[in-house]
């Protein structure tokens, strides 16, 4: 790891404060994509703002039909929140499913989100629950925010402070891991809601998380898994490595997309 | 540099750090606690588990600076006095380990797993919540056997309790 | 068998340190004045070196010194040797490239070290590192052995055309190709064994330090082998002559093969120690460890297996290429030889076999032993082979193997090895029972109605353990003796040091050495200490590896027993006045047969050492020494049934059951042999379905170099296992044990991907079998 200076962030502002002070600053709340990066030499900032101990940045609130969760939140409290398990089951399974039980104790949302690793699980998440990303300047529907490989719309000194979305009636998330890394290969999460139905899939896409067309368009006919045999996906913007071509990832979309449904309807 | 203070093991500890000292090198090299490894680049083998503030977390990946003001509890600090863990015991009895390089990161983050599932573990939950600790000795069959038996025992021992307490 | 005798469930002593983080490796090591080291590594995998620049690593913080190989060479130090000479089939020896410890005129492998630096702290010297500016010329590089033996492929070394090491073969290839020629069938396979990681947890490290009063070396070092180190370290390195160089090798944890070898970096720490007057550290991070260990397998086989009417096997012939890497590693030439095609006989009766061995230079990391060490990659032929023949024939697996059984013993196969003793019908019938392989089929209907496909598959392996007699490897060309040592000292107080040769990394020989001990003499096993590890401390010793600590190790601890027992009945017979032949040892006395006198243990090894009272013209003293080198090799065999679930949809193949039937002979203790054979076939499985080191072929950059992308194998890819042994006590070492470290990993790739061809219907399928894999095979099978 190369030199780096940290600072406590106490607050949201004093966080800004430290980001506008430096020419080369990262934030860092759970550390647990930035610091391995840091480590392997791959992250180099001169600054590091620390996220995780700012009050007004963690907690959750389930309000009617809105959810709101603090950026700061663990992907653990997140899996073992009862409010969410009634309201957003699915998010429960998904956060309980993120990297290990180490990693959810210190990785949060807004980590993951801001990050927009294409193959993180929240991504997909919150564009299939049409969320709002709400950080210290604006709130951004999550549509608009995902840009590409680890690209969003976040400026400088902008900082994510919250996610919000509206329960859906039914949702699911289900994944296939890359067997080494156990990031997904390829996930998506399927969610009808009052405008419809959305599915994002994750660990698939060249340009990191999207919205299947073929998926959508096949579950909003009928929300069940067989509305889904014989549909394919275009494996044209898909990833190719040497764990699974686009072809395969291709596959994958549709079976993890039924699977996803089956969740949704359990 | 920064300036860290902690509790770990019990102990207040506290010293100047260049701000890049990751949590396991403080552990390691300023402490002396060697007992916790390091055995990947990329946060995923898990020989480095250490429990901050009562939860497993990977100290690998965690600056000391980031952990200051928390509690760390090490593979050093698990026995009581000359009294095994549960859990360090049971890794005995079932053969848990064989090069020993990974088993205390096992060992925390097994002890992390009994305390999150209270209602006790099966195998296929066991296995699944390994998955942040890499063995390359035993092929995992006596280390789920240990955790298992671990939970077991603590479960009894936690019920001792609570009579006692009533 | 006492409670703490052979055969018992002995817990291990030596858990206590590591389970309450009191285990000392390398890197816990400290010593005062240390310092910190990062080695320069080529990023190219083929390059010229045209300047090395150091002068602004030089200047940067906390850096002491920064050092390459033309200091290197300067100094005297030796190129890295390989041990173990092979004669091509046209008998010119192989052809062996120079290997310096660090590079100096080219690099050939991404990863090969260039220089190293030297700072007060390991960051200062990474960040160092990356200031020393190299200049390379980058040249074509070729990764795949098949074809860097093609024309015009990018060579390596001059001293080998082609980039071919040797062109070996064995058998006869006469009579082979008769056999083939009037067969009833033939079976031909193309056979890959994929390249992997060895990927012990603790990564390689090394602490040199030079002292520079005593003109001495020390050297802590993730060794399975330290006295073998020290030799080589002295007599071809040059580092200092072996009474000057201390070689500690302290928990070393895992090895599987890859700390075995000598490797650049600790004689370069050790060089580097005097060179820039301070002890000097490194540890290698795990891409580092990916990069630079030695890798495994990598073999490319054509195969043709002839069959007669009655289904019985009369030729086998087999055309390898083995991917050497871009050096010779220490054993690397042996694994593809003698300890791959003189097991291609397997359990079976032969009468005619051939095998061809190419050995190729790539722009790879050097390729060596990994548990198993060609024998996994000749059982993997050959029960590929077996299941595919069974096949094409319509006849049970099982049974195809069966018929062809060796049932006689000795058995001399026509590949050199004579098999002292086995009955692999037992271990066959055993895994058939445990793994209810009659009840298969109603499994595979069950699964079919639940949307999965189950499938079967057997192996049954054989290895060879304990290379020896020392003569006779000496012959084949080996280096070295494959013998071992042993010491017993027993203090004055009764209590007992073992000092052996042998290591442990994980095998548990502190407590199975100490239990060959109280069982001898009826002492707790706390009584017994077993030293290990330290060229100071044992005089010397061939180390871990082969599966042979048990085999030769504990023999060599028998012979040194016998010699004490003998001198303590000679002792004990004095003080009782009674005839020597009388004396029997029993929970800790000696005892007078038929008499009620006895002395106890404690009181006759004081009298040892008060020597008031021995027999006349006997020495003081009870402490006896032993040098053991077997008649033979050893012969563990068994067979394994793996039975898996493949998901149509995503080709995701689990292991729902997996049977080890084992004959390793004689057991000392069977807690610790099922550990074994357990960890064996968690790699065995990693190799079939997870693991495989994948080098780009156009830049020869390794994409598996990090966790992120080689799949370990992890506690939720695996089963539990059902392990169970028979015994045919091995006739070749006093204690009729065969060895039980590899047969795990030799015998369980084959059962898992026959277990899944079995499942898809389809026999094309290469190792790892990944979940993309599975499924474009299953795909192709119902195109068809």
């Amino acid at each position: 790891m190369y030199q780096t200076t940290y600072h406590r962030a106490a607050s949201v502002s004093d966080a800004v404060k430290h980001l506008k002070k430096s020419d080369d600053a990262k934030l860092v709340s759970g550390g647990m994509t930035l610091i391995p990066a840091m480590k392997t030499r791959l992250a180099a900032p001169a600054d590091l703002v620390d996220l995780r101990h700012i009050p007004e940045m963690r907690g959750i609130a389930v309000s009617g039909k809105t959810v709101t969760i603090g950026a700061a939140t663990t992907h653990a409290e997140v899996a073992t929140d009862a409010r969410i398990a009634k309201a957003c089951p699915a998010l429960s399974h998904l956060a309980s499913h993120i990297g290990d039980p180490h990693v959810r104790h210190m990785g949060t949302i807004g980590g993951s989100i801001a990050n927009n690793d294409p193959a993180a699980d929240y991504p997909a998440a919150m564009l299939a629950l049409d969320a709002i990303i709400v950080t210290n300047k604006r709130e951004t529907p999550a549509g608009k925010f995902f840009k590409g490989l680890f690209e969003t719309a976040l400026k400088e000194d902008e900082i994510i402070t919250a996610v919000t979305f509206t329960v859906p009636a039914k949702s699911g998330y289900e994944k296939f891991p890359n067997p080494a890394s156990r990031y997904a290969m390829t996930g998506v999460f399927v969610a009808k809601g009052k405008d419809g139905v959305r599915a994002a899939v994750t660990g698939a896409g060249e340009d990191g998380v999207f919205r299947s067309g073929e998926i959508e368009a096949a579950l909003s006919k009928k929300f069940e898994p067989a509305a889904l045999e014989g549909v394919s996906v275009p494996s044209d913007d898909l990833m190719t490595d040497i764990h699974a071509s686009a072809e395969y990832r291709a596959n994958l979309v549709v079976v993890m997309a039924k699977r996803a449904v089956v969740r949704a309807n359990a | 540099m920064s300036e860290v203070s902690m509790v770990v093991n019990g102990r207040k500890v506290s010293g100047a750090v260049e701000d890049r000292t990751l949590l396991v090198h403080y552990l390691r090299e300023h402490l002396g606690l060697t007992g916790t490894h390091v055995g990947c680049d990329t946060s995923q083998c898990g020989a480095c588990v250490v429990h901050m503030d009562g939860k497993a977390v990977k100290s690998c990946s965690i600056l000391a600076a980031q952990a200051s003001g928390s509690e760390i509890v090490t593979i050093e600090g698990l026995a009581n006095g000359a009294d095994l863990h549960p859990v360090q015991a049971a890794f005995k009895e079932h053969h848990g380990l064989q090069c020993g390089f990974c088993t205390p990161g096992m060992i925390m983050a097994a002890t992390d797993m009994i305390r999150r599932h209270p209602e006790g573990l099966d195998e296929a939950t066991v296995r699944a919540e390994l998955e942040g600790n890499i063995c390359r000795c035993t092929g995992y069959h006596n280390i789920v056997k240990a955790v298992l038996a671990a939970s077991k025992t603590m479960a009894k021992a936690g019920k001792g309790k609570a009579r006692k307490a009533a | 068998m006492g409670v703490e005798g052979i055969g018992a469930r002995v817990a291990r002593k030596e858990d206590k340190r590591f389970i309450t983080g009191a285990g000392r490796y390398v890197d816990d090591m400290v010593v005062p004045g240390m310092k910190h080291a990062a080695f320069v590594r080529s990023p190219y995998a083929h390059a010229d070196i045209r300047k090395i620049d150091v002068k602004a690593a030089q200047a940067m913080p906390g850096v002491i010194a920064v050092l390459t190989g033309r200091e290197l060479k300067a100094d005297g130090v030796g190129n890295l040797i390989c041990g173990w000479m092979i004669h091509s089939k046209d008998g010119t020896p192989m052809k062996m490239g120079a290997w310096s410890p660090l590079a100096v005129d080219r690099a050939r492998y991404v990863g090969d070290a260039v220089a190293i630096v030297v700072a007060e702290t390991k960051g200062q010297a990474r960040d160092a590192a990356e200031a020393v500016e190299v200049t390379y010329k980058e040249r074509k590089a070729v990764t795949d052995a098949v074809k860097a033996l093609g024309k015009g492929a990018p060579q390596l070394h001059p001293e080998a055309d082609n980039n071919l090491i040797y062109d070996w073969e064995i058998g006869d290839a006469k009579a082979t190709e008769a056999a083939i020629a009037k067969a009833a069938h033939v079976t031909r396979m193309h056979i890959v064994n994929n390249r992997l990681v060895p990927n012990a947890m603790e990564p390689r490290a090394a602490l040199g330090h030079y002292d520079k009063a005593e003109d001495h070396y020390t050297c802590w070092t993730t060794s399975q082998n330290p006295h073998v180190a020290r030799l080589v370290m002295s007599a071809f390195y040059n580092i200092a002559p072996e009474n000057k160089l201390r070689v500690i090798a302290p928990d070393v944890g895992g090895g599987f093969g890859s700390k075995i070898f000598i490797y650049p970096e600790e004689i370069v720490c050790l060089w580097a120690s005097k060179r820039a007057g301070v002890p000097v550290k490194w540890v290698a991070d795990r891409t580092e460890s990916f990069l630079t260990d030695a890798h495994g397998r990598d073999h490319v086989s054509e195969v043709q297996m002839a069959f007669d009417k009655n289904n019985r096997i009369i030729g086998l012939k087999v055309d390898t290429i083995a991917n050497f890497g871009a050096y010779m590693s220490l054993f690397s030439s042996s694994v593809p030889t003698y300890l791959y095609a003189t097991l291609l006989s397997g359990q079976y009766d032969i009468p005619a076999i051939h095998a061809n061995v190419r050995a190729v230079y790539t722009n790879s990391a050097p390729v060596d032993a990994y548990r198993g060490a060609g024998r996994p990659e000749a059982t993997y032929l050959l029960e590929r082979v077996m299941e595919t023949a069974a096949r094409e024939l319509g006849v049970d697996p099982a049974e195809l193997r069966r018929v062809n059984f060796i049932r006689q013993f000795p058995h001399q196969t026509p590949v050199i090895l004579n098999y002292d003793a086995g009955d692999y019908e037992a271990s066959l019938d055993a895994a058939m029972k445990a793994a209810d392989y009659a009840g298969f089929a109603k499994r595979r209907d069950k699964a079919k109605k639940a949307g999965r496909l189950r499938g079967i598959g057997l192996s049954c392996y054989i290895e060879a353990c304990g290379l020896a007699p020392s003569a006779a490897v000496g012959s084949l060309g080996a280096g070295v003796g494959l013998w071992e040592s042993a010491e017993v000292r027993v203090n004055a107080v009764g209590t007992i040091e073992v000092m052996t040769g042998s290591h442990s990394h994980g095998q548990g020989h502190e407590t199975t050495f100490a239990q060959l001990v109280s069982d001898r003499f009826g002492l707790p096993v706390d009584s017994v200490n077993i030293v290990h590890g330290d060229t100071d401390k044992v005089q010397m010793g061939m180390g871990t590896y082969g599966s042979r600590s048990g085999a030769v190790g504990m023999s060599a601890i028998v012979k040194a027993l016998d010699k004490v027992e003998a001198k303590a009945k000679k002792i004990a017979a004095h003080l009782m006045e009674a005839d020597e032949g009388d004396i029997v040892i029993e929970n800790g006395e000696l005892k007078v047969a038929g008499t009620d006198k006895s002395v106890p243990w404690f009181q006759l090894a004081l009298a040892a050492y008060t020597a008031h009272n021995l027999p006349a013209g006997m020495e003081p003293g009870l402490k006896e020494g032993a040098f053991y080198d077997p008649t033979n090799f050893t012969f563990p065999a068994g067979c394994y049934i793996c039975e898996v679930e493949v998901d149509p949809e995503t080709g995701r193949t689990e292991i729902v059951q997996f049977v080890a039937a084992d004959d390793f002979g004689n057991i000392i203790n069977p807690m610790i042999v099922e550990g074994q054979v357990h960890g064996g076939i968690a790699q065995g499985v990693g190799q079939a379905m997870l693991e495989g080191a994948h080098y780009d072929p156009a830049s020869g950059q390794l994409l598996t170099a990090s966790y992120m992308d080689y799949t370990m194998p992890r506690a939720d890819d695996l089963p539990s296992f059902k392990v169970s042994t028979s015994n045919t006590p091995c006739p070749s070492n006093p204690l009729g044990i065969k060895g039980c470290g590899e047969a795990g990993a030799i015998g369980s790739p084959p059962a898992v991907i026959n277990a899944i061809t079995n499942a898809i219907g389809n026999n094309d399928l290469t190792m790892p079998a990944t979940p993309q894999r599975v499924w474009a095979a299953l795909k192709a099978a119902t195109k068809h």
